[in-house]
Formats: structure tokens, C-alpha cells, sequence
């Protein structure tokens, strides 16, 4: 059982996957309630064009898919407040929009190469030292602006009419919110890849919300589910020699699909 | 009750409207005074709730001039003296979590200002705005648990969390049944008898609206006011209602 613990490697995958797996719940909570589910899928694929432009003019990938889904996420909420676009028709638009301008580039680069391929699912086990401390960097700031702007977005996120009316600066804490998303989208995909991200910012909030319990508890349920999906997913994973990603995701879905059963009224 | 009509609080004057190419207002001038407790009447598409959003900020007139407290509503920062109940039984999210004391506290949120957290006090008056709507045993509750009424009362909470000196109340009785309504009605006329609250009641059921109110603007485009609702007989609204070729219904729905 403490195989795992003798390789460094797959102790820092841990580490890493448990920081994703507590701030992606915490950004996803607001997501969710808003409808907003689609915009860690959308800016995960977004975050995919990114790097391949990074891989075409041969810059840092990361640095590309971080511009590239920062500037995506303020477009996107201005075209829900301009109201042009119904909210999830401009997700649809973006993300159907950056995986074509992926999918393009890639053949522009002569075909997929092995690079871009982990980007696409992640690498779990070839985290290192500096993605850690890029990523618990990103974790601190995300706990640390969530807390500051706790009761504003709940409050935004319940009634938003009337958090504005009530002095709010809605459009300052909205666009801190999806720059936010933004930011962890982009800096989790080359550790979890596209797949996990997303579903980790959805699947746990929507388990918690079965419950029906206050807002601050139904935060806590989410976390414990994503927590519960990412260790024994990568227990589970390595044990058996399973694609990571793909077993947390199968294990956070059992995990909603038992809270289906245990759903009050 | 006698009103004080020197004391303006939020004066309209002169504002315009229009959506697009429809003129939804029309040089509607308007007074609210301390202490009024005013229905604001109209067809369903007539530019109440229009006319509301301009007086919270929400939305801005293509042209008039807007004074909260005499101040141009520009320059005006002092919201959490502006309470708001909006249009909320009917499109509410009945699985949103949080309790009815959640609820509440957001209340207290423009208040206490941003990087702040609530404090004893604000525990206090969120408890007693539970009290005075009769919701404090409700309190652990989930929102979304509660009948039509029960949540109407706990967002009359919340804005008298906030202790505003005026509340705009956009057809608080949509998705109330009628026992319920009643007591809505005693409730809001305590609020604006006893805590001398001004409350501004938008409403298409003209008939129950009458009898409840000290002052009555009928808003359908422009706009025509009344300091005594009992002079708004039915004849009139008929002729209102007909001069803009609406249909008077005497039943609720849009």
C-alpha cells in the first residue's frame, strides 16, 4: 500500500491534484449556480489553441493559454451583459471557435506532436517541483480573493439585481471571478488536462447541491467529494494502471450518482 | 395618515425612455415623499417597472434628471438606503442553497462594505428583520423549502436589513395565494405605519392596490398621479386604460 510514497514523482502528482481538486470547486460553486457550468469547458479549450499558437511561434505554451483564456473570459462576459448573445450560446461560440483554431494550427505544425498530446490529457506524474509552486501560488490567491469577495458573490450569484442595487460593484467581482476561472483553467490543464478541470469545477458542486444545505456547508460537501475523487482516483490509477484523469472523473460521477439517491424530497 | 409633502426624497423630472425605437416613458415627473406609501399602477408593458429600474440606477433615461435624497443619481453612493424586492417568486432557483438567514444577511452586504465580515450587530438586525416579518423560526431553512409567501416575507427581510428608508416593491404578490396576500398587506402597512417606512408598491392589481395606499401614480407611457387613490374610481381607469386602447383586466397574470 505505500508504494506510491517511495517515488517523488507520484507524490508531487498528489500534491498537485489536491490543490486543483481544492480550488476547482471553489470557483466552480459560483459557475454552477450562475448556468454557467460550460465556461471551464469552454476555456479549457480555449486554453488548447492557446498552447498550440505557443507551440507554433515556439513561446511558452503556458503563457499563451493564460492570454489567451484571460481575454476569452472577459469577451464572453461582456457578450452576456451586452445581452446579444444568450450566456450559453456565447460558450458554445468560443468553444466550438477555439478548437477549430486548434485543430487548424495543429495541421499548420505538421500534425499533433507528443507535446501538445499531454497538454490534452495532462501528465499527472510528470509534475514538477515548479509546476507545484505555480500552482499552490495560484491556489493561495484564489482562497485569498474568494474570501475577500465571499459575501458580495454570494450575493451576486443569488440576486445579482439586487446586489447591484445595493451598491455592489457586480462587474468588478464578476470579472474577478472569471479571470480567476481563467487563470485556473489554464494553469491546472498541463498537470490534469482539459478533461479533469472542467469536470472537477462541475461534478463535486453538483453532488453538494443535492443536499440542500446552507451555502457554506454545500461548499464544504463539494470539497470533500473532489478531495474523496482525486486521492482514490490516484490511488486507484496507479495501483491498477489506469489514466489517471479518466478515474478521477469515473470516481467523482459514482460518487454523484450515490448523492442522486440520497437527495432530500 | 397625513403626509409630509414638503420632504421630497426622490424626485423624477422630465425622464424619457425608450427601448430601441419604442418610447416606453414620456416625460414622467414624479415625487416621492417621506413617509408615501405609493402604487405605482399601470398595464403590464405601460413602463412601471421601467420607471422603477430608472429610479434604482439599473437602468438610465434617454432623458430627464433623477434626485435620490437631493442628490443627482449620478453622484448618489448611498444605496443601502434604498431597499429592493424584486419580481423574485417567479423566476427564483428553488435548489439554490441557502438558508433563510443567508438570505437575510445579504441584506446587510452593501452595508458593511467589501473586504468587511458581518459582525455581532448585523447577526442582531438580521434576526430582528426575521422577527418583524414573523420568519425567525425559519431561520435554518432552505430557501427554496418555503411557500410562495413565507419567501416574499424573508426578502422584505433582507431589505429591512439593510434599515433603508425606502423600499420599491416590483409585484411582491406574483406566486402569493390569496390567504397570504392579506397578510402581506398588514405586514407592509405595519412597515409603513409603524417604522415609518416610505414604500413604493409596483402592482398591476389596481383594485386591491387602491385600498392600500395613500398615494397612486397610474404609469402607462406618461404618467398621472393622485395624492387620494379613492378619487381613482373604476370610470376613470376605464377611460385611461381605453384612451390607450389596453384592455382593463380585473384578474392577475401578465
Amino acid at each position: 500500500m505505500l508504494d506510491l510514497f517511495q517515488y517523488s514523482f507520484a507524490i508531487r502528482g498528489l500534491e498537485a491534484g489536491i490543490i486543483i481538486g481544492l480550488i476547482a470547486p471553489l470557483i466552480g460553486m459560483f459557475l454552477v449556480l450562475r448556468r454557467y457550468s460550460l465556461i471551464a469547458d469552454t476555456l479549457a479549450h480555449v486554453s488548447l489553441a492557446g498552447i498550440a499558437v505557443g507551440f507554433l511561434l515556439q513561446i511558452n505554451p503556458i503563457l499563451t493559454a493564460i492570454i489567451s483564456t484571460v481575454l476569452s473570459s472577459v469577451v464572453i462576459e461582456r457578450l452576456r451583459i451586452s445581452r446579444k448573445v444568450y450566456g450559453e450560446s456565447a460558450l458554445a461560440i468560443f468553444l466550438s471557435g477555439s478548437l477549430a483554431l486548434a485543430v487548424v494550427l495543429i495541421s499548420l505544425a505538421h500534425g499533433f506532436n507528443v507535446g501538445l498530446l499531454n497538454y490534452l490529457f495532462g501528465s499527472i506524474v510528470t509534475v514538477k517541483q515548479a509546476d507545484l509552486l505555480i500552482i499552490g501560488s495560484l491556489g493561495a490567491l484564489v482562497v485569498v480573493i474568494l474570501t475577500l469577495f465571499y459575501k458580495e458573490l454570494v450575493y451576486i450569484t443569488f440576486d445579482e439585481e439586487s446586489a447591484q442595487v445595493s451598491g455592489i460593484p457586480t462587474r468588478l467581482i464578476n470579472t474577478c471571478l472569471i479571470i480567476l476561472a481563467a487563470l485556473t483553467v489554464s494553469l491546472s490543464i498541463p498537470i490534469v488536462g482539459v478533461l479533469l478541470i472542467s469536470a472537477l469545477m462541475v461534478i463535486p458542486v453538483v453532488t453538494a447541491l443535492q443536499f440542500r444545505r446552507s451555502f457554506i456547508k454545500t461548499i464544504v460537501i463539494a470539497e470533500m467529494v473532489s478531495l474523496f475523487s482525486v486521492v482514490s482516483g490516484i490511488f486507484t490509477s496507479f495501483y491498477l494502471n489506469l489514466s489517471t484523469g479518466g478515474t478521477i472523473v469515473l470516481i467523482s460521477l459514482l460518487v454523484f450518482g450515490f448523492s442522486l439517491g440520497f437527495r432530500r424530497r | 395618515m397625513p403626509v409630509d409633502h414638503t420632504n421630497n426624497i426622490i424626485e423624477v423630472e422630465g425622464v424619457s425612455f425608450a427601448y430601441n425605437e419604442d418610447l416606453v416613458l414620456e416625460n414622467v415627473s414624479l415625487n416621492i415623499h417621506k413617509g408615501d406609501y405609493l402604487g405605482v399602477i399601470g398595464p403590464n408593458g405601460g413602463g412601471k417597472t421601467t420607471l422603477i429600474k430608472i429610479m434604482l440606477g439599473l437602468l438610465s433615461p434617454s432623458k430627464g434628471i433623477i434626485k435620490m435624497f437631493g442628490q443627482d443619481i449620478h453622484d448618489f453612493k448611498e444605496w443601502s438606503r434604498i431597499g429592493y424586492v424584486p419580481q423574485k417568486v417567479i423566476n427564483f432557483d428553488v435548489n439554490f442553497p441557502a438558508t433563510v438567514f443567508e438570505v437575510v444577511a445579504m441584506g446587510r452586504y452593501g452595508k458593511r462594505g467589501l473586504f468587511k465580515s458581518l459582525t455581532k450587530e448585523d447577526k442582531k438586525i438580521i434576526n430582528e428583520s426575521l422577527r418583524q416579518v414573523e420568519m425567525y423560526e425559519f431561520k435554518d431553512r432552505i430557501i427554496g423549502d418555503l411557500s410562495g409567501g413565507q419567501q416574499q416575507r424573508v426578502f422584505i427581510a433582507r431589505s429591512l436589513a439593510g434599515q433603508p428608508e425606502v423600499i420599491f416593491l416590483d409585484e411582491p404578490m406574483a406566486g402569493v395565494d390569496v390567504m397570504a396576500q392579506d397578510q402581506f398587506y398588514q405586514l407592509l402597512k405595519k412597515l409603513n405605519r409603524e417604522l415609518e417606512l416610505t414604500l413604493v408598491f409596483i402592482s398591476h392589481d389596481i383594485e386591491a392596490v387602491v385600498n392600500e395606499v395613500t398615494e397612486i401614480a397610474f404609469v402607462n407611457r406618461s404618467l398621472s398621479y393622485d395624492d387620494d387613490p379613492k378619487n381613482f374610481v373604476k370610470g376613470d381607469l376605464e377611460k385611461l386604460y381605453g384612451d390607450k386602447k389596453f384592455i382593463h383586466h380585473h384578474h392577475k397574470h401578465a
